[in-house]
């Protein structure tokens, strides 16, 4: 456990970081380790070329609108603690804990994790998915071969189905309310960190 | 035209038989008469055939002679109605997708059995060992192995092997064992037989078959891990197989008494001789083939009879050697499928990927017939009931034990747990097919007194197997997967979310990360690229990696430049003319690396230490999901048809979706390394487009700094529109170019084989700088 601690050593404000997002120590590293092999350039803040390094992501019809989650409007770059706190949203949620109401809303819980994803629509945040953002998702997520029309008419019904306040768009609170079977899948279930860290740790680091 | 087929097939049967019959009459004939001369047998021959006596009347206009194309024409008229009985099985989808087509193979071969038995009044036809071992069962295996998924099977090779040697160690063990203990408590009346017998015969039904398999995992869509753990598990116990079979063969050659320490020692050694020694001489093999598409640049058309007839000699080796011909033929297909791809022209690998599907698909149906038609045959016919009854029950419940306890020894060591459905599924798709027939075939009867016993209980063990576990497959799995998640009617909102989630899990998890590296892995890695790469492959095939990676990045950054100085040039108008013009078509440049990489890059990581998260995420991935199946299968009802219709068709289905499917009579170009390949191009493309846009609104006078020579290619258009004007890049202008530039720079490298340092990679570096927007920009 010395490599942990001499990496965690180096993350400023750990404990703070460890607390809010409910990451363990080990988690912390392996997401260290991540964020150093990612940050090619070593120079502790990660671009948007560094998230397009990895190529799976441009195999992900959406992958272009997470990358662009990961930065605040405005930002350049992203440090290591706002890169925790967007994974953190993914975390399993804590069932042990138990629902203090005067809290604020633990930050993998699960409306956390639907406005992660109303945000993925929402571009110009402005709280509401409208018809024209609800087009480019569905561009971006159907095959080429669909026509314009066609796709117009599926964002036609789906703003229909889903808009309860007839505004001819769809807020946060009519986002939560379509019935997800997989908003509780939205986390890593078995913390696969949890699995994978300490097999990590146990093995000789090797480079 | 059913009724029609079955006609063909039940004539060309009385057909065969009654020309035999014929010829019978007229051979007896015949030979009463002349005795052929050493120096005319030709000619007397046809003598014979035709007229009755020996004495030349005249000359024959037209001769009968059968003899003279007795033995091929058998042969190509058993090979026409296996064909046809194909054909006859495949005429209703309906009843495939309920019995396997190898149980309905398997009936027609009883139909015809009986035909023939009934016209010849003895079987004349049965499914002999060697010509099962030489000529039937090779292709089947050699488009296994050619068709292997690398990845997966590697990265599952503890697993595999663990079931595969342990497991079917076990199997036999138990069942002789079991048999054995029944026969001495009198289950099974008189017989004469004994320990090692038992033993023998354990060995011989112990082992999953794979032909059996895949015949039946065809309707039962399995997830990739599963598949691959059974499917390798049938392939690899031929090695515990023959050895076994071997080995107690000797043993009771030799008699009981001879047995000691030194006898059983040989016996473990000859385990690791035959199986290492098998693959050792497949992969030689597969060395001999690539080094020699290496050298066919000039006389592309007979590459693919190479992969054929060194595959078949591969066997053949093996089998001179006394290893184990399976296992080196598996690991010739496996070891130089890459290179031989990359090798060969575009055509011949099509080719040799198409005549293998046809030959083993041929091969399996014959297997399959005649497998039904040997059993019309009342020599071989004894019965034994506690013999059979225990065998079947034996085999059933000790697999069903020996899979659960090394699921459990092995879900210790595994990232990602094999679950209770897995196991069952693994467990009861333990078929046993033909080798275990054809091993019982080739048993000498002198010292084996039970021989036909044990050949009976076989054909009723395989057709248990295959006809009954086949067609309540996928009934079991439907009861077991009931409790899961019910299809429900889902809106379009939820379909559109659910994707969504998909693909941002899939994402993120990319963001996060594997888990560590695998260090043999690397190596292995930069070994194949650095030696074996120069070694196997031809030099223009690794070149034109190199090419197109410098093509590529040459062209867009030339398109790029020069779209910018139109721009410059005429104004912004000029930017919504040239727009398509701009565009790289991918498809047609990256066509054949693609398809090597593509299933590479998806199935990558699949193994214990490169376990993507999401297969942890236990819900998720079904193991089996007969769901999909029926939603590519049936049509969804309801107003609004067409919108959800869409959706069903249209959406991208997301990489932890993808299965890979080994089929043995779809030759399918693989729809996920289509679809991402298109998601790959919009992105890229959607990224220039932003580039494009971030340089709008630059101010003029740059120059770009060009270090490449240029070179003159026709620019593709691309298919489909992008009709993603939106400048809505979610990160900054400058974030833009660099982000476009780099991830070309890193899918190029991701394409490339760069051995050496000084890798062709110029300009990217440097073109980085862009994103200050300060580089000096050179004239075309």
């Amino acid at each position: 456990m010395g490599s942990t601690n001499s990496t965690l050593s180096k993350i400023p404000n750990v404990e703070e970081l460890m607390e809010e997002t409910g990451f363990t120590p080990a988690h912390i590293v392996r997401l260290y380790d991540r964020f150093e092999a990612l940050d090619k350039e070593k120079t502790g803040h990660l671009r948007p070329q560094d998230f397009g390094a990895i190529n799976r992501l441009a195999m992900n019809p959406i992958g272009d609108r997470i990358i662009g989650a990961f930065f605040s409007p405005g930002q350049e770059t992203v440090d290591f603690h706002s890169f925790v706190r967007i994974l953190a949203h993914f975390r399993p949620a804590d069932k042990k804990h138990p629902k203090d109401p005067s809290m604020p809303e633990p930050v993998n819980s699960r409306t956390s994790k639907l406005k992660f994803a109303f945000q993925l629509y929402d571009q110009d945040k402005d709280g509401k998915i409208s018809r024209a953002e609800l087009l480019q998702v569905l561009r971006s997520m159907l095959e080429m071969q669909v026509t314009e029309e066609q796709l117009e008419s599926i964002a036609d019904r789906t703003i229909q189905e889903a808009d309860l306040d007839n505004d001819d768009a769809i807020s946060f609170e009519e986002f939560r309310k379509v019935p997800l079977g997989r908003a509780r899948r939205l986390t890593y279930q078995h913390g696969p960190l949890q699995h994978s860290a300490p097999r990590i740790l146990s093995q000789p680091h090797r480079k | 035209m059913a009724c029609r087929t079955c006609l063909w097939l039940l004539g060309t049967t009385f057909f065969t038989c009654t020309v035999r019959l014929v010829v019978e009459g007229t051979e007896v004939g015949a030979t009463q008469g002349s005795q052929p001369e050493p120096g005319v047998v030709g000619s007397n021959h046809s003598q014979a055939g035709g007229g009755h006596g020996s004495s030349i009347s005249g000359i024959q206009i037209v001769t009968f002679k059968w003899h003279h194309v007795e033995a091929p024409y058998l042969i190509a008229l058993w090979i026409l109605v296996a064909g046809v009985s194909k054909m006859v099985v495949e005429l209703n989808h309906s009843l495939t997708s309920v019995i396997p087509e190898s149980a309905l193979l398997i009936l027609i071969g009883w139909i015809l059995g009986g035909i023939i038995y009934g016209a010849d009044k003895m079987q004349t036809f049965t499914l002999t060992p060697t010509v099962f071992f030489f000529y039937l069962l090779p292709q089947v295996i050699l488009d296994a192995g050619y068709f292997m998924p690398n990845k997966l099977f590697f990265s599952n090779m503890g697993a595999i092997l663990v079931y595969a040697v342990i497991g079917t160690c076990w199997n036999a063990a138990t069942v002789g064992l079991g048999l054995w203990g029944c026969w001495l408590g009198g289950a099974m009346g008189d017989i004469d037989i004994g320990l090692l017998q038992f033993l023998l015969f354990g060995s011989l039904i112990a082992a999953v078959d794979p032909v059996a398999v895949i015949a039946v995992f065809e309707e039962v869509h399995v997830n990739e891990v599963l598949f691959i753990m059974v499917f390798g598990e049938s392939l690899l116990n031929d090695g515990v197989t023959v050895v076994l079979f071997n080995v107690f063969d000797a043993f009771v050659s030799l008699g009981g008494a001879e047995i000691d320490a030194v006898e059983i020692i040989k016996g473990i050694i000859s385990f690791f001789v035959v199986a290492f020694g098998g693959s050792l001489v497949g992969i030689i093999f597969a060395l001999l083939i690539s080094l020699l598409t290496r050298c066919t640049k000039n006389i592309q058309i007979i590459e693919p009879g190479f992969i054929f007839i060194l595959g078949y000699l591969s066997y053949l080796t093996a089998e001179m050697l006394s290893l184990s011909a399976i296992l080196s033929i598996v690991f010739c297909g496996i070891c130089c499928q890459k290179y031989i791809n990359a090798n060969m022209d575009e055509r011949s690998v099509t080719t040799v990927r198409y005549v293998m599907k046809v030959f083993a698909n041929g091969s399996e149906t014959i297997i399959f017939v005649f497998l039904g038609i040997s059993a019309i045959d009342p020599a071989v016919w004894v019965w034994n009931t506690g013999f059979i009854l225990l065998t079947l029950l034996f085999i059933f419940v000790f697999r069903f034990i020996g899979v659960f306890l090394l699921t459990w020894i092995l879900n210790k060591y595994r990232l990602v747990p094999l679950e209770f459905i897995d196991q069952v599924v693994m467990s009861y798709g333990g078929l046993r097919g033909a080798v275990a027939y054809g091993l019982v075939a080739m048993l000498d009867e002198n010292k084996f007194k039970e021989k036909n016993l044990m050949v009976s209980t076989t054909l009723i063990v395989v057709y248990f197997t295959v006809m009954l576990q086949g067609i309540t497959m996928k009934p079991l799995v439907t009861w077991l997967k009931v409790k899961r998640a019910a299809v429900t009617e889902l809106t379009l909102a939820e379909k559109i979310q659910n994707r969504t989630f998909d693909h941002m899990l899939v994402a993120i998890e990319d963001i996060s990360g594997q888990i560590g590296h695998n260090y043999m892995r690397d190596k292995w890695h930069n070994f194949e690229e650095r030696w074996l790469c120069w070694f196997l492959m031809k030099p223009s095939a690794r070149k034109s990696r190199d090419y197109i990676f410098n093509i590529f990045h040459q062209l867009n950054l030339k398109d790029a430049m020069s779209y910018v100085k139109e721009g410059e040039r005429r104004g912004s108008l000029a930017f919504v003319r040239n727009e398509t013009k701009a565009d790289v078509d991918f498809n047609k440049k990256f066509r054949a690396s693609f398809s090597e990489i593509m299933p590479d890059i998806m199935a990558d990581n699949m193994g214990p230490d490169h376990v993507p998260l999401s297969s942890i995420l236990q819900d998720i991935v079904p193991s089996v999901c007969l769901v999909m199946h029926e939603q590519d299968l049936t049509m969804r009802e309801s107003e609004d048809f067409n919108a959800h219709h869409l959706l069903q068709q249209h959406l991208y289905r997301g990489r932890k979706q993808h299965r890979h499917r080994y089929s043995r009579s779809h030759l399918e170009t693989n729809r996920d390394e289509n679809e991402v390949q298109e998601i790959f191009q919009r992105t890229m493309r959607s990224r220039l487009e932003s580039f494009k846009s971030a340089k709008m609104g630059v101010a003029p006078a740059k120059k770009i700094q060009t270090k490449h020579q240029k070179k003159d290619k026709p620019q593709k258009m691309p298919n489909g529109n992008s009709s993603d004007k939106s400048k809505n890049h979610p990160y900054g202008d400058k974030g833009t170019c660099s982000l476009l530039f780099t991830s070309l720079l890193h899918y190029m490298k991701w394409l490339t084989i760069t051995t050496s340092p000084s890798s062709p990679i110029k300009g990217p570096p440097t073109s980085c700088g862009m994103h200050n927007n300060t580089v000096p920009l050179k004239g075309d």
